[in-house]
């Protein structure tokens, strides 16, 4: 009997032509800003509309709106070469903005919302932010307690966000707010422009990494925005949110595994090229074979991640994989990381080297989207532990 | 006036990829190469699609080659080209032969204009351009440039370097030549060939390699076309050029000089 046919290889030529182009535009066009946008602390804004003009923002998204309409891989490739712009907070921006705040509207916005939200934000015109975390409620989603009440057809919102990728720019936020009873039962996610009396940032975060890429604190003091502004079903948002996590958390696990393989890629060649007692230090067998293990290791990481993106392509449950694979790729890239540097020596250490900046940028995806601890509970509980 | 732009596409070496001769010096190994479209050809197609975007016609891509040239036809269509042309050939060919064929394709698709790369990265030529306008007895501008900087406000916005008269019957066209730039205007249809500060070519948009997808290919058999393909240049052998030498520190000018003048003997 033929075994069943199993499809190891998930990009197309259409898929592979894409991912050309997006590297040559990260390495060419991106990259060689790494380091100014790090010390500047941000990235030009004008890059938004450039990722909105090359389609970069709407690539699953509905092409009524703006989007190309396509399959999860295209991401897969787009997120797996944003990581050779070599910054960490550029992606984070472009993602936020393109596969984190704006698939919910594209699910569940009414047309009015996606004509003043989606596709502005597709075309890189309004800048997107996804406003959950709370000084209070981090990890623990159902605690939030920014509140909305509902004043007629309106909405006021008062309350305190933290965390916000894009929050010092974002022109609307995808905002998650407690419109009922305490709890995981109560919370709804509502479109939130930015230009409404009384929201306010009222910090810029400085952090360890992501330099370049803005994070807010956001104080909404009796905001009012139209009641029509909630997306979907009111009460209904934590599973809205648990939802978009695992778009999250998976473009996290994709970051990862690219991230650990460029860092890879670079030792390689730093390996070639550095000498020490007389001879290449990558052919010391000692580093050969740390790097061998990681070399394998990613490659498990990668496959798990891959398996989680298939399920998630097709519509599948993905929890369990989608959270093994963030947990594993963001985890194993910290090890990398730490080796890439360590391999690097002095050089690895000065800030506006490529690996010190990956070492920065890539110690975030542990944290972000729920963290490693986080990740556990979910995969011992999948197993009804 | 609508321009007809023939504009070429071949496939070549990466030039970012390492590249190893093999060890009996009969070609390169191809393991681990990436292949792209000549960074000069893309020069031409982005002026094509400029010329196209202010005055109209229709961009046709053509490349020679092995089926897989077909990808750097793709990447052409992506970026905007209207229509492609594979010319399927297996085996070597020399800028001879390349320039027989290329004169069967416009002789077919009588275009206004016929834009290539000055040369082809992989092994730097420099001759088909030149040899199409002998065959077909048309002007040609050799390395066109511009004299707006890459970085100037007319590159920004897109606008083509080479400038066709308003009789629509001659382009203007700046050549790049040692130690200058030289402005010529040559009569249609000619040929072009593009130089490195013509323009910064464009990255082809997600919605552009979909549309790719679907825009029309025509494959041709190079053996079809009536034209001796036999190479009239043959390749004996590649080397790698000599490994650097390791340079040595001297203390002062004066050592300088007299290594300079006595034992590198440029002084």
């Amino acid at each position: 009997m033929n075994p069943p046919v199993v499809a190891f290889e998930p990009f197309t030529e259409e898929h592979q032509a894409f991912r050309r182009v997006v590297r040559e535009f990260a390495e060419k066009e991106l990259a060689p800003h790494a380091r100014a946008w790090d010390e500047a602390g941000e990235f030009p804004r004008a890059l938004f509309p450039r990722f909105g003009e090359l389609g970069l923002l709407g690539i699953r998204h509905d092409p009524a709106w703006g989007g190309s309409g396509l399959d999860y891989w295209y991401v897969v490739a787009y997120a797996e070469e944003l990581v050779r712009s070599r910054s960490g907070g550029l992606g984070t921006g472009m993602l936020v903005q393109g596969e984190m705040a704006t698939p919910i509207i594209g699910e569940l916005g009414t047309d009015e919302q996606k004509r003043e939200f989606l596709a502005p934000a597709l075309r890189g015109e309004r800048i997107a932010a996804l406003a959950i975390s709370e000084p209070d409620a981090g990890s623990d989603v159902a605690a939030i307690r920014t509140r909305a009440r509902r004043v007629g057809a309106e909405l006021v919102v008062s309350g305190a966000k933290t965390w916000i990728s894009n929050g010092t720019r974002a022109d609307f936020l995808t905002l998650a707010v407690r419109t009922g009873e305490d709890g995981y039962g109560g919370i709804s996610l509502v479109t939130f422009p930015t230009d409404v009396a009384g929201f306010q940032v009222s910090r810029r975060i400085e952090k360890v990494g992501n330099l370049c890429s803005d994070t807010a604190q956001l104080f909404f003091d009796e905001c009012r925005i139209p009641a029509r502004f909630l997306l979907g079903e009111e009460n209904a948002g934590f599973g809205y949110i648990m939802t978009g996590f695992q778009g999250e958390r998976l473009v996290a696990a994709v970051t990862a595994v690219a991230g650990a393989q460029l860092l890879i890629e670079d030792a390689i060649q730093y390996g070639q090229e550095r000498k020490a007692f007389g001879r290449p230090i990558g052919t010391f067998q000692a580093w050969r074979h740390r790097f061998a293990d990681h070399m394998s290791r990613l490659e498990a990481a990668r496959w798990l991640t891959y398996r989680a993106c298939d399920l998630f392509a097709r519509g599948q449950v993905a929890l369990r994989e989608i959270s093994m694979a963030k947990l594993v790729a963001c985890d194993l890239a910290q090890e990398i990381a730490y080796d890439a540097m360590q391999f690097h020596g002095g050089m690895g250490y000065v800030l506006e080297s490529d690996v010190a900046r990956a070492w920065r940028d890539l110690r975030l995806l542990p944290i972000a989207g729920g963290t490693s601890e986080i990740m556990r509970e979910l995969v011992s509980r999948s197993a009804g532990m | 006036m609508p321009l007809k732009i023939l504009v070429t596409a071949k496939r070549v070496e990466d030039p970012e990829s390492k590249i190893k001769v093999k060890p009996d010096g009969t070609g390169i190994v191809t393991d681990g190469v990436n292949y792209k479209m000549n960074p000069f050809d893309e020069i031409a197609v982005e002026e094509a699609l400029r010329l196209k975007e202010k005055h109209g016609g229709e961009v046709v891509v053509a490349s020679i080659g092995a089926d897989k040239s077909m990808t750097e036809i793709r990447a052409a269509l992506a970026m905007g080209a209207d229509r492609g042309i594979l010319v399927k050939h297996d085996g070597p060919l020399d800028p001879f032969v390349v320039s027989a064929i290329l004169d069967k394709l416009f002789e077919k698709e009588k275009p206004d204009l016929v834009l290539l790369g000055k040369q082809s990265i992989d092994d730097d030529q420099n001759q088909v351009g030149q040899y199409l306008a002998e065959r077909r007895g048309l002007g040609q501008a050799t390395f066109a440039s511009k004299t707006e900087s890459l970085e100037s406000e007319a590159e920004q916005k897109k606008q083509p370097g080479v400038v066709l008269a308003a009789d629509g019957k001659s382009l203007r066209v700046v050549r790049e030549v040692d130690g200058g730039l030289v402005t010529v205007d040559v009569s249609l249809p000619a040929i072009v060939t593009c130089d490195l500060r013509l323009n910064k070519p464009r990255f082809a948009s997600l919605p552009g390699i979909m549309k790719a997808k679907k825009k029309p290919v025509e494959e041709i058999v190079a053996a079809s076309l009536g034209v001796d393909l036999a190479p009239k240049v043959a390749v004996k052998k590649l080397s790698e050029p000599p490994k650097r030498q390791g340079g040595l520190k001297v203390a002062d000018v004066p050592e300088l000089y007299a290594k300079l003048k006595g034992e590198a003997k440029v002084l």
